[in-house]
């Protein structure tokens, strides 16, 4: 084939793609303003149910700004819940994974209890049994009072307690799976090579658990930013005031009830737009890393032989291969 | 090469996975320098009694030894899981599905062992690597994600990150089973070099013509015990089982 011949393939071949790829994203922009117009539509039929209902917007604009203020407890509060649920994870999944009876033990009664009960009791628990229970134990062991003083945690505290532990076990289901999902013949490999098991994790089977994991973790991130709504229950002190709270007090004193909730609703929805739209991009960046699917086979024999000849060199063997269609979507 | 000193001995081995006995008592003696090929019908335990030699199957009975470590079977101590470790370095394996680490690159599998296994340098240790995979070949693919490798190179690779740990003896399990034919070729070329330097090989293979080529013994595998074993050239001109007879007759 010569050269000539060659690029008027090529041509051809990229006309062709060129005129499916403008197809393709037609009927996407279609697609999309379609889906604008639902949106716009849902929103003008909300607007007239609210305008029935009277809403003192007014009150609503001067409060917006101090409701939007606990957005960052609730980040706050979200960012220290899912580090302390992945670690929990992590220790959760590898345990549920051993062969070591009481690692095993200790991560199924985990759990067990913490899926089994509800998050809002699990809060309350941490509240209020802890201390109860760390007073006791004080009294009847002779212990020194400040354990006891400690174990009176602020609601905050009590609040990340909980949500991480919560949200921990269910993500050591994810974590589990994620790992499993990871062949055992890597487990192999890397045994083969005289790898510890700490060395295996860490370098081998984690890495790669971890692509299977990220998305559905960052989707147990946005329910749970939701779920920090709960801590407010506990009652907060000046400093930890989270939306919720914001808008319910705020509206209550003013009379303002709906109102309140209301503002403190969009705040809510606004910061879960916000995450996943980063979401959205991770799982993208996550997708293309593992997606290098062109498989090169050019010319790997003659290099084989290289061995014997003993040079190393470029490698401009596989001159034929030229008719490889170039791509010309993305970058 | 004149066989030396013996490299791994195999004494009195029994495998059983549940109630099923599939290795029913294995002595063999591999000496330094010497290539072994191993074939038999699938399920014969040929696969299996490999993988005892370093210990990703337990074996249920008997002991083996590898560079001078003597283990058998058994509850696994701290102490014991080390020496199963140390006697993992002397021994590299390649496996039939290559089990690259796909989250590294090329050169990143094949510097794995020596930096996280033996604590070399990484300059040191790129070093190595690279001059192992340029005696696979592979010198330019050196920072490719196996993803982008084919069969055939994905498998020298998996080769070069044995070697990069300078174990004492090669365990090849059925290396070219799953390679399309056309890259079966590049892969044995591999093999017959390193196996003229000197390297001390077992292979689970049937390719007959790598193993007259280069195999110093042939053992044929038959339900769990070595059928008969002898020089390839009399083994397969003048097999001296029925089975052995068959089988060969359907691989030649």
């Amino acid at each position: 084939m010569t050269e000539e011949t060659t690029r008027t393939l090529e041509d051809e071949a990229n006309a062709r793609r060129r005129a499916f790829a403008m197809a393709a994203a037609k009927q996407q922009r279609t697609f999309r303003i379609k889906v604008a117009i639902v949106w716009v539509c849902i929103f003008s039929l909300l607007a007239v149910f609210l305008g029935f209902a009277k809403f003192d917007w007014g009150w609503m604009r001067e409060n917006a700004a101090t409701i939007l203020k606990g957005a960052w407890v609730t980040l706050f509060a979200s960012f220290c819940s899912i580090i302390l649920a992945i670690v929990l994870a992590i220790l959760g999944s590898l345990a549920r994974l051993s062969k070591n009876s009481i690692a095993y033990g200790i991560s199924g009664f985990y759990t067990s209890f913490f899926r089994g009960t509800p998050l809002i009791v699990q809060i309350f628990l941490w509240y209020n049994a802890i201390p109860q229970v760390m007073g006791n134990v004080v009294l009847r062991l002779h212990l020194p009072g400040g354990l006891y003083r400690a174990s009176v945690l602020a609601p905050i505290l009590a609040g990340i307690l909980a949500l991480g532990f919560n949200y921990g076990a269910y993500m050591t289901e994810i974590f589990r799976a994620g790992i499993m999902a990871v062949g055992p013949g890597q487990t192999e490999a890397a045994e083969a090579l005289g790898m510890t098991y700490r060395q295996r994790m860490r370098r081998v089977v984690l890495p790669q658990a971890f692509k299977i994991i990220v998305p559905p973790t960052a989707n147990e991130f946005i329910a749970m930013m939701k779920d920090t709504a709960l801590i407010g229950l506990l009652g907060s002190t000046l400093f930890w005031y989270d939306p919720f709270t914001y808008g319910l007090n705020l509206g209550t004193l003013a009379s303002r009830y709906t109102e309140g909730l209301l503002v403190a609703a969009s705040v809510y929805w606004a910061l879960t737009a916000i995450l996943t739209f980063f979401q959205t991009k991770l799982e993208r960046r996550l997708a293309k890393s593992s997606a290098r699917d062109q498989v090169d086979t050019g010319a790997s024999t003659s290099r084989a032989s290289r061995w014997f000849s003993g040079g190393a060199g470029g490698g401009s063997g596989g001159g034929a291969m030229m008719v490889q269609l170039p791509k010309v979507d993305d970058k | 090469m004149s066989p030396g000193a013996p490299v791994i001995k195999i004494e009195g081995l029994h495998k059983y996975f549940g109630p099923l006995e599939v290795i029913k008592g294995v002595d063999l003696e591999i000496r330094e320098g010497e290539v072994l090929v191993i074939f038999g019908r699938s399920g014969s335990g040929k696969s299996t009694m490999l993988r005892c030699i370093n210990f990703l199957e337990e074996p249920t009975d008997g002991t083996i030894e590898v560079g001078g470590i003597r283990l058998s079977g058994g509850h696994r101590t701290r102490r014991k899981r080390e020496q199963i470790r140390q006697l993992r370095i002397q021994a590299g394996m390649v496996f039939q599905e290559f089990n690259l680490f796909p989250n590294m690159t090329a050169l990143e599998n094949v510097m794995e062992g020596p930096v996280t296994v033996k604590g070399i340098p990484r300059v040191q240790a790129e070093a190595l690597a690279r001059e192992q995979l340029a005696k696979v070949g592979l010198a330019d693919k050196a920072e490719q994600h196996p993803i982008r490798l084919s069969g055939g190179q994905k498998q020298r690779v998996a080769i070069a990150r044995a070697l990069a740990m300078e174990p004492k003896v090669m365990l090849f399990d059925e290396p070219t089973s799953a390679l399309d034919p056309e890259l079966i070729g590049e892969v044995l070329q591999v093999m017959k070099a390193l196996a003229h330097s000197g390297m001390t090989m077992i292979v689970v293979t049937h390719e007959m013509g790598f193993a007259r080529e280069v195999a110093d013994r042939m053992l044929f595998f038959h339900e769990g015990v070595i059928l008969e074993e002898g020089p390839p050239d009399e083994l397969i001109s003048n097999p001296q089982h029925e089975q052995t007879r068959k089988f060969l007759s359907a691989v030649l």
